[in-house]
């Protein structure tokens, strides 16, 4: 037999075999694991083809450095020398005021020149036509995005309050470099020219200012520069090309692509059990005609090639199909998470139908192969003697040979090596627990025994599931998983969040102000006086940069946790006080005695995020003086009480005379709106924090994403169902067979299809006890390690992920045997016992 | 029991494949009949046709006077629990119940409240009160068959179909299963139907009825 007659004849048994049904099931399993994975890969690869894209005008220059203090005149200097074209622009948060209504807005200055690269796109009204324009908006005038236009009901012509100015509103921007915005919703944003900003009064001493200059250039010279830059540049001073740019978004975007990765991974792993028991039966149903054909002189090597071949076309058909359902899916998963990423989504490319095709081949490879083996060691005499040639089983090799397979999936899909490691033991680790579970459930089940006439058709279902142990074992534990996923994403998410929110007093902090200069305290105070609101609290901050420990400098590259990076990259926000602050706890060491001491208090998380401990010498830069005091206590924080809180705290003594604003916070009723316009209007360069909105915003967020998670694990849940009918598929001849012994001693059909009723319900009901005690204890554990609240727990998961399993599962699986009456008992006794 | 002109054909394509022509004949209370005929000569299928375990092209089958073949499915097997009993060649126990399960599977059907006792004794009486609670993979093939007359007697039919009952067994198993039905068939005063090829046996019945490639053969009796 030539190739192409190999070709012709494996085309013609997979035409046959899908024809008579008997590789539906294999193929269903294969498309919903492809169908999972390409789901995520198109829309991951849609994510970060935008992220490409934008980076590349992202920067608004070739290069730019920024920093919290001004920059030194030296880096503007160089680059002109250099032959660089340069400008800079400055950015801060303030409120903006229209009328009697007020904002937070984020505001960038910019000087002539802005932007160096790329261009931005203005227009008259909302959704008005738009025109590129590669300069700043005139002195005298802003331009403002959608978001501040309509907050505040504006036209151009408009004018609106920044600070102590009056300037007028030139356009609406639709398109900006260099924008905070983006993928994540923040501020509503105002484009001014740099030379305004003196007249508005907003930058003063300790602002919250991010200065920055842009650099632009011909290739060699930018490289030039950056080389002397990266010599020159203070810890806190960033350089930022367009490979660096927005490394939060990227990492959050790519922290949300594990997860929904992690969701379909699940999928893949469930998907596997029903490929590993379909290619089980596809064997078994074969070996006669793979008998046949070695007795008609089809060497081994053929056989086996023949099949090969048959699952290799199997692969790519349902590959194919699943990569088909994965598009239409990403779909609806990017209009899940439209509003969580404010960007516009190029279409995928080709690649994740490639990596769905070769994921399915593999899938189909490692579970089918080792059973396939077997195929081609079929002796012929099984034409004679039905028992020669059963498969044996898989063996050591061919389990060795399947964990490779969804392994290496595992590990290529989580595409760090860590991460997919960590997947992986926590899937065997889960798989093993829940077989080992409902293994043992099974096992207790055995031993009740209901007596009489209405226990029988449950005493026969217990006996199916029990002589069938591994298999029942198996669907117990995939369904379980699947159901478990959906309760925790629902039930478990709403109650969390309403324990969360249970916890909050009403009358918590919901505004923060920041930025209150030293001079502006006792008159802010007396504005709360006399509008009789309690006098808040108001605490100095001091910016500074922690630049040693023990003496041994310290920089972001010295941490592998992501979290300490940044802690360390940034300025942290230091305060000083004589007495602890009321809500917070002293857990380690003690206060300090006197305000002279050269002591400081760490909060406890994140001296462990540091790897700070009682004793150490801390070393902070403050706008370039340093000073080194030790730590003498840890505090515990209650993070939750939305109370102004400090990482660090100094003895008042260390920071007198460092540059410092203050920060208070203070509950607003929602009937006192007027008093905030009141305070923006008298203190113009406070910046006042919405808590609220804030927390909705990230609620929102929140939200958005497990809505998408929880989108992916419908794939699950259907991974699930497939293991289920896989299952039936493979006793469909066993049950048939029982079903028309029962009907020969009498049994009426409601009465055999009670039995198999009784066996699906109890494999559901099962599945969802699992389910529930799993998601459970997720819930607790969310409860108190993430959100630490109490979490009494939702008493009906129980009732309702038992019954709901139950009765969906034996629907699910009855749907399955609906061919079970189809032919004279009779003739399923000669065609089953033969 | 009565079956009156009963045909069985399939069709295969255009082809027509003529299993049972024509065959009517009674059985009266108590007696025993042997169906005897080659390979393929349709006795099986008679005999399911006489269970109403399949139906037939034409013809009616009367048991205790009710037209089989106008009840419907449910209703024959209502019939069936009722009325019939089953020893077959190749046993066809449950593999997942124990011999005494198996045993009681008839009368659970039938809603019998003393089921378990009732099995425990047809048990007994077929000499497997100690196999009770072995499946039937434990048991020899004579053992597997004396479970199956066991769960055929205990709901004590009328009527005992047996199709091959010794078929699969060696010859000392067989001869104690064929004794042990004739027993019960005197005890019970059962109706006993048997097929089989087996000319010994069916010379043990009062009368015999042959079949030629689907045809009653007259005045063997």
């Amino acid at each position: 037999m030539n190739g192409l007659q190999e070709i012709t004849l494996a085309l013609r048994l997979l035409w046959r075999d899908a024809r008579s049904g008997e590789v539906g099931l294999l193929a269903a399993a294969v498309v919903i694991a492809v169908a999972g994975l390409t789901t995520v890969g198109f829309f991951t690869s849609r994510v970060e083809q935008a992220l490409a894209r934008q980076s590349n005008q992202l920067l608004g220059a070739d290069l730019t450095l920024s920093s919290d203090r001004p920059l030194e005149a030296a880096f503007e200097q160089n680059a002109r020398t250099g032959g660089l074209s340069v400008t800079h622009a400055l950015r801060f948060p303030s409120m903006t005021a229209h009328g009697a209504d007020s904002a937070l807005t984020e505001i960038k200055a910019v000087a002539d020149g802005y932007p160096l690269r790329g261009e931005l796109k203005i227009a008259d009204r909302l959704f008005g036509a738009e025109r590129a324009v590669h300069d700043a908006p005139a002195a005298g005038t802003v331009w403002v995005d959608a978001r501040l236009l309509t907050r505040f009901d504006l036209k151009t012509g408009d004018t609106l309050r920044v600070g102590h100015s009056e300037l007028r509103v030139a356009a609406l921007v639709t398109q900006e470099p260099d924008s905070m915005t983006g993928f994540f919703n923040s501020l509503p944003r105002l484009l001014m020219n740099a030379a305004d900003v003196a007249a508005t009064g907003l930058v003063q001493d300790g602002s919250r200012v991010r200065y920055i200059l842009y650099i632009a250039g011909g290739p060699a010279a930018v490289d030039a520069y950056r080389a002397w830059a990266q010599r020159h540049v203070a810890p806190w001073q960033n350089i930022e090309g367009v490979r660096d740019a927005r490394p939060e978004v990227r990492s959050a975007l790519e922290r949300a692509g594990y997860f929904l990765g992690l969701a379909a991974l699940v999928s893949v792993v469930i998907a596997a059990v029903a490929v590993a028991l379909a290619a089980r039966r596809f064997v078994v149903r074969h070996l006669d005609a793979c008998a046949v054909m070695r007795c008609c002189g089809a060497r081994r090597a053929t056989v086996t090639r023949l099949y090969a071949l048959h699952f290799l076309l199997l692969g790519v058909g349902a590959g194919a199909v699943g990569c088909a359902i994965g598009y239409l899916a990403q779909n609806l998963l990017a209009i899940r998470l439209a509003a969580a990423i404010a960007v516009a989504l190029p279409p995928p490319d080709g690649l994740p139908a490639l990596h769905g095709v070769v994921a399915g081949v593999v899938l189909l490879a490692g579970f089918a192969l080792p059973p396939l083996m077997d195929l081609g060691r079929v002796p012929a005499l099984r034409v004679l003697r039905r028992d020669l040639g059963a498969p044996r089983g898989l063996g050591a090799a061919g389990y060795l040979f399947a964990a490779a397979a969804i392994g290496g999936l595992v590990l290529w899909q989580a595409r760090d090596l860590r991460l997919g490691l960590y997947m992986l033991g926590g899937f065997a680790a889960a798989a093993a627990l829940s077989a080992l579970l409902a293994y043992g459930l099974l096992a207790l089940l055995g031993r009740v025994r209901i007596f009489g006439a209405g226990g029988v058709n449950w005493r026969y279902g217990i006996a199916n599931l029990r002589r069938r142990r591994f298999a029942s074992a198996a669907q117990v534990a995939a369904l379980g998983v699947g159901i478990m996923a959906l309760l925790t994403l629902t039930l478990i998410r709403g109650d969390l969040l309403a324990s969360w929110k249970a916890t909050l007093r009403p009358d918590l902090p919901n505004r923060f102000v920041i930025d209150i200069q030293p001079g502006q305290v006792q008159r802010l105070a007396g504005f709360f006086q006399a509008r009789g609101m309690p006098q808040p609290v108001m605490f100095p901050m001091v910016r500074g940069r922690l630049v040693a420990v023990n003496g041994r400098a310290v920089s972001p590259s010295d941490y592998a946790d992501d979290r300490a990076r940044r802690l360390v990259d940034r300025e942290f926000n230091l305060s000083w006080a004589d007495v602890p602050p009321s809500d917070n706890r002293i857990v380690a060491g003690r206060w300090w005695e006197t305000q002279n001491a050269r002591e400081l208090s760490v909060e406890e998380g994140i001296a462990g995020t540091l790897g700070l401990k009682l004793g150490d010498a801390l070393t902070y830069d403050v706008a370039g003086s340093r000073f080194t005091a030790t730590i003498t206590s840890l505090r515990k924080v209650d993070w939750d009480s939305f109370k102004v809180n400090f990482f660090v705290i100094a003895a008042p003594a260390l920071l007198q005379g460092q540059p410092v604003s203050f920060i208070t916070s203070f509950y607003a009723p929602p009937e006192r709106t007027a008093m905030l316009n009141d305070l923006v209007r008298e203190f113009p360069n406070l910046v006042v924090i919405d808590v609220a909105q804030v927390m909705a915003q990230v609620q929102r967020l929140m939200d958005q994403a497990a809505d998408a998670v929880q989108f992916m694990f419908l794939f699950t849940l259907a991974a699930g169902l497939a293991v289920l009918h896989t299952a039936i598929a493979g006793t469909r001849d066993e049950r048939e067979y029982e079903a028309a012994v029962m009907r020969v001693l009498g049994a009426r059909r409601g009465q055999v299809l009670s039995v198999q009723f009784a066996e699906f319900a109890l494999i559901g009901a099962l599945a969802g006890l699992l389910a529930a005690a799993a998601a459970s204890v997720l819930g607790h554990l969310l409860a108190d390690r993430v959100l630490h609240v109490p979490y009494l727990g939702t008493p009906w998961i129980w009732p309702l992920a038992v019954a709901g399993g139950g009765l969906g599962i034996a629907a699910s699986g009855l749907l399955g045997l609906r061919r079970l009456f189809a032919a004279p008992p009779l003739q399923t006794l000669r065609r089953t016992s033969g | 029991m009565r079956a009156i002109a009963l045909a069985k054909q399939i069709r295969s394509g255009d082809a027509r494949l003529d299993i049972l022509s024509d065959v009517s004949f009674d059985v009266a209370r108590s007696e025993a009949v042997a169906i005897v005929g080659a390979s393929g000569s349709g006795k099986s299928t008679l005999l399911g046709l006489l269970a109403g375990l399949d139906t037939p092209s034409a013809g009616r089958v009367l048991l205790d006077g009710v037209d089989l073949f106008a009840l419907d499915e449910d209703g024959r097997a209502a019939l069936r629990a009722r009325l019939v009993g089953f020893v077959f060649q190749s046993f066809q126990l449950l593999p997942s119940l124990t011999a005494l399960e198996n045993a009681m599977l008839p009368l659970e059907l039938a809603g019998i409240a003393e089921a378990r006792r009732q099995a425990q004794q047809m048990l007994e009486r077929v000499g497997l009160a100690e196999r009770c609670n072995h499946y039937p993979n434990q048991l020899s093939g004579g053992e597997q068959q004396r479970v199956a007359i066991a769960r055929a007697f205990v709901g004590t039919p009328g009527l005992l179909l047996a199709d091959e009952p010794t078929g699969n067994l060696d010859a000392a198993s067989g001869a104690q299963v064929i004794e042990l039905m004739f027993e019960l068939n005197r005890e019970f005063g059962t109706t006993l139907l048997l097929v089989t090829h087996d000319e010994a046996l069916a010379q043990r019945c009062v009368r015999r009825l042959r079949l030629v490639a689907g045809w009653l053969q007259p005045g063997d009796a």
